[in-house]
């Protein structure tokens, strides 16, 4: 056989197969079929009947906004005292936010537990709260980096030009660095929602009996109801699918701005 | 009423994290309507300027005025001055009506007015139809004329250009000068100008402004700058000139690359100078009537005139001239009154160049210098079979690397035992100063001494130079 430059994305195909494409064959047969085998669309029609499926989407959906939305606030202010800053070391700064993450995630969140018992007393007595705090002291660090890596590169000029122009601090702020700074914030948004959205590990080792979507197709194959628990973890692709789109869209646009700079 | 729109007093710039002196004492009067370059080497502290006067950096001491008012501290945004940056700084996320109409937006401009203005603007750079385009869809040249526009659209007193023509190739450039000029003749605004390219600013400027390390070196019209450039610094950056140390040895008349020449500036004899000959003020005569000969080494043909490089002893002559000469050739040079233009160097202060040796040792007329080469290169030291090396590791290159010496005329004692001397000469002018007399010692390597000596010698006196090698200051000067 002739050794072509395709030959090298053999392994490459398999691995799409093995690991890509077969799985979702596996979740798309599970999702709509039923147990013994024939096609049905009742997991479908289940999930968005039963009120407590929806009401999990419903409710992982304000946790994992209001995650989101803590960790922009906590991480703008952050990245962009940092970038501005005319400190020499500026990124060594950086890795005291992004350190935490090299430490093991159990370790880590079992002294988050510890601390907020030590606060709260009882940790089932702001389950919202908590899941809140839980997530957003694992995910800042997505947040941080891209949008510190966003605004670093932005060139100085930008600014002084929209001072010069007669824009204030406040005026350059809102109408050049922070538009400018969208596509940090889209990606930031990006790797921190759609995880908040399913990482219910966090919330098991806070012993926090906030249930999202991520427990909710656990304790379905927990129970061994493969197809309701595929039906949802299909829902929840066909979301973050929809989300995905959206947002690169954006990036997209302001990629083609910021590759100017 | 004062006709000055900017005044800039003493401003001085230091930046505070690496101490850094940008600009020192920079005074300057800018009246209303002029087109004025900064014109200087990158360094020189041209655009620190520029920054100062936008209102980016704020100067360490000094004010600046304008119309009489100082400005020294407010910041950018309330000041009726707009640059044009150097790439462009045009905002990525607005299409070009939003990036021009942004000053009048943030002015609460009315809109149909707002759209108006963007349109004649646009019309003014040659860019009608241009609104909704994206920045990215523009050429260089065009962005450049967006930016223009963008600064323009306000209407402010004053506008900044910062080397804004540096990224666009030169038929271009040459275009966008002419244009510039020619907006500048139209509008009436005072332009301020930032370039390292001579050309530019002899082209476009009603007043140059040469900077250095700095210091104003010569401010004035650009014929001025050209024709009367008060040092060698500004003789040197605008356009080519030849330049000789030398040394007054009459009145009006001075020696310098080997002869002895009249010229029209008044300079007391015995005064060391600095003598700046342009190359089109050379005439090539026969070897019998030139005051100096000398033998061509090069000739390059220049499209309107040729560049010929003629040695004459120790010193090379660059002359352009209409006619061609032939390499090895043997040719006169002649050199009119007013083509010579004499400054005055610093002190009597005497220097000469060096040699570095094989060994790597400072050598002058065949004697070596006890002086130590590794002291003198920051960071070089001496390899074990005696070759220096720079910080970088790289062996110094000896062609390449001069070292100059200095002494001065107290410290030289002449003797007549001429081989006590480190080089040997004869006197060739002696002027009486009160305590002590100046002499001029015409050296075998052509160059003037200025000795100072309380004994009177004579005239033509062959004598030998003492110069104690602990009494002489070195300097490093690389050859381009």
């Amino acid at each position: 056989m002739k050794f072509t430059r395709k030959s090298l994305g053999i392994p490459y195909a398999v691995y799409l197969v093995l690991f890509v494409v077969l799985p979702l064959v596996v979740l798309f047969y599970y999702a709509f079929t039923d147990g013994t085998g024939r096609l049905t669309a009742a997991h479908f029609i289940g999930f968005f009947t039963d009120p407590n499926a929806l009401g999990t989407l419903f409710y992982s959906f304000a946790v994992a906004m209001v995650t989101t939305a803590v960790c922009l606030l906590l991480a703008y202010p952050v990245a962009y005292i940092l970038a501005m800053s005319p400190l020499k070391y500026k990124s060594s700064v950086v890795m005291v936010f992004v350190m935490p993450m090299w430490i093991n995630f159990s370790l880590r969140i079992t002294a988050l537990k510890e601390v907020l018992t030590l606060l709260e007393g009882n940790l089932a007595r702001f389950p919202f709260l908590n899941a809140v705090v839980g997530m957003t002291y694992d995910f800042l660090p997505f947040m941080i980096l891209p949008i510190f890596t966003t605004i670093s590169k932005l060139d100085g000029a930008l600014r002084e030009a929209a001072m010069d122009l007669g824009a204030d601090e406040k005026q350059t702020f809102f109408r050049v660095t922070l538009p400018l700074s969208m596509p940090g914030i889209m990606s930031g948004v990006s790797m921190v929602f759609l995880p908040a959205m399913t990482n219910y590990v966090v919330l098991d080792m806070l012993y926090n009996s906030t249930y999202i979507m991520g427990s909710l197709i656990g304790s379905y194959f927990a129970a061994y109801d493969w197809h309701s628990g595929s039906m949802i973890a299909l829902i929840l692709l066909g979301i973050i699918c929809v989300f995905t789109l959206l947002t690169d869209d954006e990036e997209a646009g302001a990629q083609r701005g910021g590759a100017l700079l | 009423m004062n006709n000055n729109i900017i005044e800039l007093k003493h401003v001085t710039k230091q930046f505070q994290d690496n101490g850094f002196m940008a600009v020192q004492d920079f005074n300057l009067e800018v009246r209303r309507g002029e087109f004025v370059t900064f014109l200087g080497p990158s360094g020189c502290g041209k655009t620190t300027t520029l920054r100062m006067i936008a209102g980016f950096d704020i100067p360490t001491a000094g004010e600046i005025l304008l119309n009489g008012k100082d400005i020294t501290k407010l910041p950018p945004y309330e000041r009726p001055i707009n640059t044009v940056f150097q790439r462009y700084a045009l905002f990525p996320h607005m299409n070009i009506e939003e990036n021009i109409a942004f000053g009048l937006k943030l002015k609460k401009t009315p809109k149909e007015e707002i759209a108006r203005r963007v349109k004649k603007v646009l019309s003014l750079v040659d860019l009608e139809g241009f609104e909704g385009r994206s920045v990215q869809t523009l050429s260089g040249g065009q962005q450049q004329r967006i930016a223009i526009a963008r600064a323009l659209v306000n209407e402010p007193e004053i506008l900044l250009l910062d080397e804004p023509l540096g990224a666009l190739d030169l038929k271009m450039r040459q275009e966008m000068q002419l244009e510039l000029k020619e907006m500048h003749d139209r509008l009436g605004i005072t332009f301020i100008y930032v370039t390292h390219d001579q050309e530019e600013a002899l082209t476009m400027s009603d007043k140059i402004v040469v900077m250095s390390e700095g210091h104003i070196q010569q401010i004035g019209t650009p014929e001025d700058i050209y024709n009367e450039p008060k040092n060698a610094f500004v003789a040197d950056f605008i356009g080519e000139s030849n330049i000789f140390s030398g040394i007054m040895t009459g009145k009006r008349r001075a020696r310098f690359c080997g002869g002895e020449f009249e010229c029209v500036d008044d300079v007391p004899e015995g005064t060391h100078i600095t003598a700046v000959v342009r190359p089109e003020d050379v005439q090539i005569t026969r070897p019998e009537d030139g005051m100096i000969q000398g033998t061509v080494i090069s000739v390059i043909f220049k499209g309107i005139h040729y560049e010929i490089t003629v040695q004459s002893g120790k010193n090379e002559m660059v002359i352009q001239s209409v006619k061609a000469a032939k390499v090895g050739d043997r040719v006169g040079m002649a050199i009119e009154p007013d083509g010579i233009h004499i400054m005055i160097a610093e002190d009597h202060t005497n220097t000469f160049l060096v040699d570095i040796n094989r060994d790597y040792r400072l050598e002058y007329n065949g004697h070596l210098l006890d002086a130590s080469l590794t002291k003198l290169i920051r960071g070089s030291r001496r390899l074990g079979d005696g070759q220096v090396v720079d910080a970088a590791g790289e062996v110094i290159d000896i062609g390449r690397t001069k070292v100059q010496a200095s002494i001065g005329p107290e410290d030289i004692r002449m003797t007549d035992n001429e081989e006590e001397g480190l080089i040997q000469g004869n006197i060739s002018n002696l002027i009486y100063q009160g305590s002590h007399y100046l002499y001029v010692i015409h050296t075998d390597l052509e160059q003037d001494f200025a000795v100072y000596d309380e004994y009177l010698w004579n005239m033509g006196d062959r004598v030998g130079l003492i110069m104690p090698v602990d009494k002489m200051t070195f300097s490093l000067k690389n050859r381009h």
